[in-house]
């Protein structure tokens, strides 16, 4: 069930998520926390139908946030709902003119007592999400530097720069089957890696980030090559036993080759957005492995 | 864990860089390994084991190469076997088909025709395991799963023994996997026992308790020990009793032949309800690795003591026809194939003490059965009273006990019951219950049982499968409470969607409590 306000505010709002509560007859909810989705009008759908379901892994009070036009007289409009799908309550939340500079005094009162909040942008970020006004009431703030619509060379290399405790972005999320695979495939060939390679296509900020963390881990330098996609096509490790390498054409079954066994087939498909918001949602603390890997990222590229 | 894993398979432990601690993304994935399974056809292999199989490859979780060979009595190539595994994915699976998924696996699908008794069959699954170790990379990793009746146990492990199936070569596993039941008595229990443990090692021995695969029943550790506010409460002090049901709408259904002579005890008080108990019973354990959990469970499990009189503190039961949940059932004599004499139990409750500080005087009370009210299994911490109530009798005539209702399926969640003021301007106290359901997290997005199980045989991780102690330790428990009803004739009867016999309520009342509506 959906509720329409217009030129409403938090404390009406608050009051719309208490008597959809009580409209369904259940005063309890286990949500785990409050999930702030900054996007445009375009995007919006998608990303609310994302966090649905995401929802069912990690019950949330969902609160979209859509930033109009900045001109004239502020309104907040929002559309206020529970069930339809939704594990938690909803609220997406429409402003325009002079209150789109202060979003944050909207959300604020908004969120769930006690319980963590993450902020996620599935297009265009801020520079700095840690000091954005809506970045700051987040513990965990969630970039996508494949999905910005301006500036994709240069969005995450950006993000690195102004990594700050809590940050972290789906291309890193993205990543995670092969970073998997990869270290499965050390565990089995434990010798030392003398060199390493990955394909990707031109503008693949997933391919740059595994070309960091591998070489932060591994202490060698890795070499980026282009391919045509989609997404990383290989990943190539030399150990002194031979050559361990992950060949992914399709985006989906990947070949996976080590020193003295068969080649063997590997699903590996490249997964969709409620997958990766939820893995993401999983753990709320510090990733300390992707801040590593932004460090030596942010060092390779000034080398 | 994986690393673990690979510590034991190379023989100069070299710390992986690709690994690290704080990495919590990376999920566990098997070594190089490959399944045999036995019972191809069973209900078990088609409905939870394959279908399991497949989640774990569509997860991820598997490693590449991973290979399955199915053994059984039939005239099949390994074409037959892998549209059998097809039919059960498509049908089973909980997470969505990917043909690509499908292809990885596939390829490593191999069918051995045979018979237990059969040298020549056992020969070729040898020869079969070794192509798998040269074709997959396999690497001599494989986990026998016997999902066939244990009658067969000792065929099926003598010959994977004498055609050196069963011993490994240096640097790899061989492990065997078994499902309940674990015997019908404490001598039965050592005589399978002993079947096993003469061919593999007990770390090699996995018996399956799906219940300890169960999120919820994991979660009731994390519950009583990663929070302040429950241990505290979660002794004698405060608590009156527990109880922990397990009930069943339905019927033996086609089950005659397992069930008749076995009878609800044997098939969920000995291994399910008893695990339960140890789990909310048992001391913190120091860690939450294998031995550790052992250990406290064994020692909770061992202080179980049997009241004296058995005829006023256990009940049992056998469903009438009648009418549950708005249709017309069979009694439990109606069933086809069980015979008109049968003694055996569809409901069973007893009465437990546990001789430790912690639970003096709190009896736990465990009843499970086929076609009662509702399908639930459930875990309730029973508090006492408060010593005082401020409060007049008459404004606390409603309040009863406060409760913590552990639910572990379905509906997965927690209910906590306590007093609180019905509005108006009178001073009046009754119950209200706070209800908490995991909103979906534990049902649907989460790994089944079984998936959990198999991946952790083949990851070698054993904290969630009872070990043969335990096992005893259950049947010592209950052994003497089936002696006694054998001597007692015919269990009563009691009508189809009910909560069970009348037997059962006098049980509690003479205790002056009565059991919770679950």
């Amino acid at each position: 069930m959906k509720i329409q306000l217009t030129e409403t505010n938090a404390s009406e709002i608050a009051a719309e998520f208490m008597r959809a509560r009580i409209r369904a007859g259940s005063p309890v909810m286990g949500m785990v926390m409050t999930l702030i989705i900054v996007v445009d009008e375009d995007g919006a759908d998608d990303a609310m139908e994302a966090a649905k379901e995401a929802s069912h892994e990690h019950p949330a009070r969902v609160l979209g946030v859509i930033l109009g036009d900045g001109r004239g007289a502020g309104v907040v409009n929002a559309q206020v709902g529970t069930g339809g799908g939704w594990a938690g309550e909803t609220a997406l939340i429409r402003l325009k003119g002079e209150v789109t500079k202060h979003p944050e005094s909207v959300v604020l009162p908004l969120l769930l007592p006690d319980s963590p909040v993450a902020a996620w942008w599935p297009k265009d970020h801020p520079d700095d999400p840690a000091e954005d006004a809506l970045g700051r009431l987040a513990g965990r703030r969630i970039t996508d530097a494949a999905f910005v619509t301006r500036g994709k060379l240069k969005a995450l290399h950006g993000q690195c720069l102004a990594y700050s405790p809590g940050n972290t972005d789906l291309a890193w999320t993205r990543l995670t089957p092969w970073r998997a695979l990869l270290a499965a495939a050390l565990d089995q060939h434990p010798g030392r890696v003398t060199a390493a390679s990955v394909s990707a296509e031109r503008i693949s900020p997933s391919a740059d980030l595994l070309v960091a963390w591998l070489a932060d881990r591994l202490k060698i330098d890795v070499a980026r090559r282009t391919s045509d996609g989609p997404g990383i096509t290989s990943a190539v490790l030399e150990t002194k036993d031979g050559e361990i390498r992950i060949d992914r054409p399709d985006g989906r079954l990947a070949t996976f080759s080590s020193p003295g066994k068969p080649d063997r087939p590997v699903a590996l498909k490249r997964k969709d957005l409620p997958e990766l918001l939820a893995e993401e949602l999983r753990h709320l603390d510090e990733d300390d492995v992707y801040a590593a890997t932004a460090r030596a990222l942010v060092k390779q590229a000034a080398s | 864990m994986a690393d673990r894993d690979a510590r034991t398979q190379t023989k100069a432990p070299r710390a992986n860089p690709l690994r690290d601690p704080q990495d919590k993304r990376l999920p566990r994935i098997a070594g190089p390994c490959g399944l045999v399974l036995f019972g191809v056809t069973g209900d078990l292999s088609r409905k939870k084991i394959m279908p399991a199989i497949y989640d774990l490859a569509n997860r991820g979780l598997l490693p590449p190469g991973f290979s399955m060979v199915g053994f059984a009595r039939r005239e099949w190539h390994d074409q037959d076997f892998a549209q059998i595994v097809h039919d059960s994915v498509k049908q089973y699976a909980r997470t969505e088909f990917r043909e690509e998924v499908w292809r990885q696996l596939a390829a490593g699908f191999r069918f051995v025709p045979g018979d237990f008794s059969d040298d020549v069959a056992f020969e070729h699954l040898r020869r079969t395991i070794e192509e798998l170790d040269e074709e997959r990379g396999t690497a001599g990793n494989h986990a026998f799963y016997l999902s066939i009746p244990p009658k067969f146990f000792g065929d099926v492990v003598r010959q994977l023994h004498e055609h050196k199936l069963a011993s490994p070569d240096d640097g790899s596993w061989r492990r065997v996997v078994v499902e309940k039941p674990f015997g019908h008595d404490l001598t039965s229990a050592r005589e399978l026992n002993d079947v096993l443990d003469g061919v593999f090692p007990p770390e090699s021995v996995f018996r399956i308790d799906h219940y300890l695969g169960k999120e919820t029943v994991q979660n009731i550790l994390a519950i009583r020990f990663a929070n302040a506010m429950f241990e505290p409460l979660w002794n004698s002090n405060y608590v009156d009793h527990v109880q922990i049901t397990m009930a069943e709408d339905i019927g033996i259904g086609g089950r005659a032949g397992y069930y008749d002579g076995i009878g609800a005890a044997r098939d969920v008080i000995q291994n399910h309800l008893l695990q339960l108990l140890a789990l909310v019973a048992m001391e913190e354990p120091i860690s939450f690795d294998a031995a550790s959990l052992v250990t406290e469970k064994l020692k909770v499990l061992s202080s179980v003591r049997l009241p004296a009189r058995l005829d006023l503190t256990t009940a049992r039961g056998q469903y009438d026809a009648g009418w549950s949940g708005g249709v017309k059932v069979p009694g439990f004599f109606d069933e086809e194939g069980i015979p008109a004499d049968s003694h055996t139990e569809t409901y069973a409750a007893v009465k437990l003490h546990i001789d430790t500080r912690r639970w003096a005087n709190v009896p736990f009370y465990l009843r499970t059965g086929k076609r009662l009210g509702r399908r639930v299994t459930e875990v309730a911490v029973v508090f006492k009273q408060a010593p005082h109530q401020p409060f007049s009798a008459t404004a606390t005539e409603d309040l009863t006990h406060n409760a913590l209702v552990i639910r572990v399926q379905p509906d997965e969640g927690m209910t906590l019951r306590f007093g609180s003021k019905v509005p108006g301007t009178a001073m009046e106290i009754r119950d209200v219950s706070m209800d908490f359901a995991y909103g979906g997290a534990f049902t649907e997005s989460s790994p089944e049982a079984y998936e959990r199980l198999i991946l952790d045989v083949l990851l070698g991780d054993p904290p969630l499968f009872p070990r043969h102690a335990e096992v005893e330790a259950s049947w010592k428990i209950l052994d003497p409470v089936l002696e006694h009803w054998a001597r007692r004739g015919k269990p009563d009867a009691y009508p189809s969607g009910t909560w069970g016999p009348a037997s059962a309520d006098k049980m509690l009342v003479r205790d002056g409590r009565s059991w919770r509506r679950p």
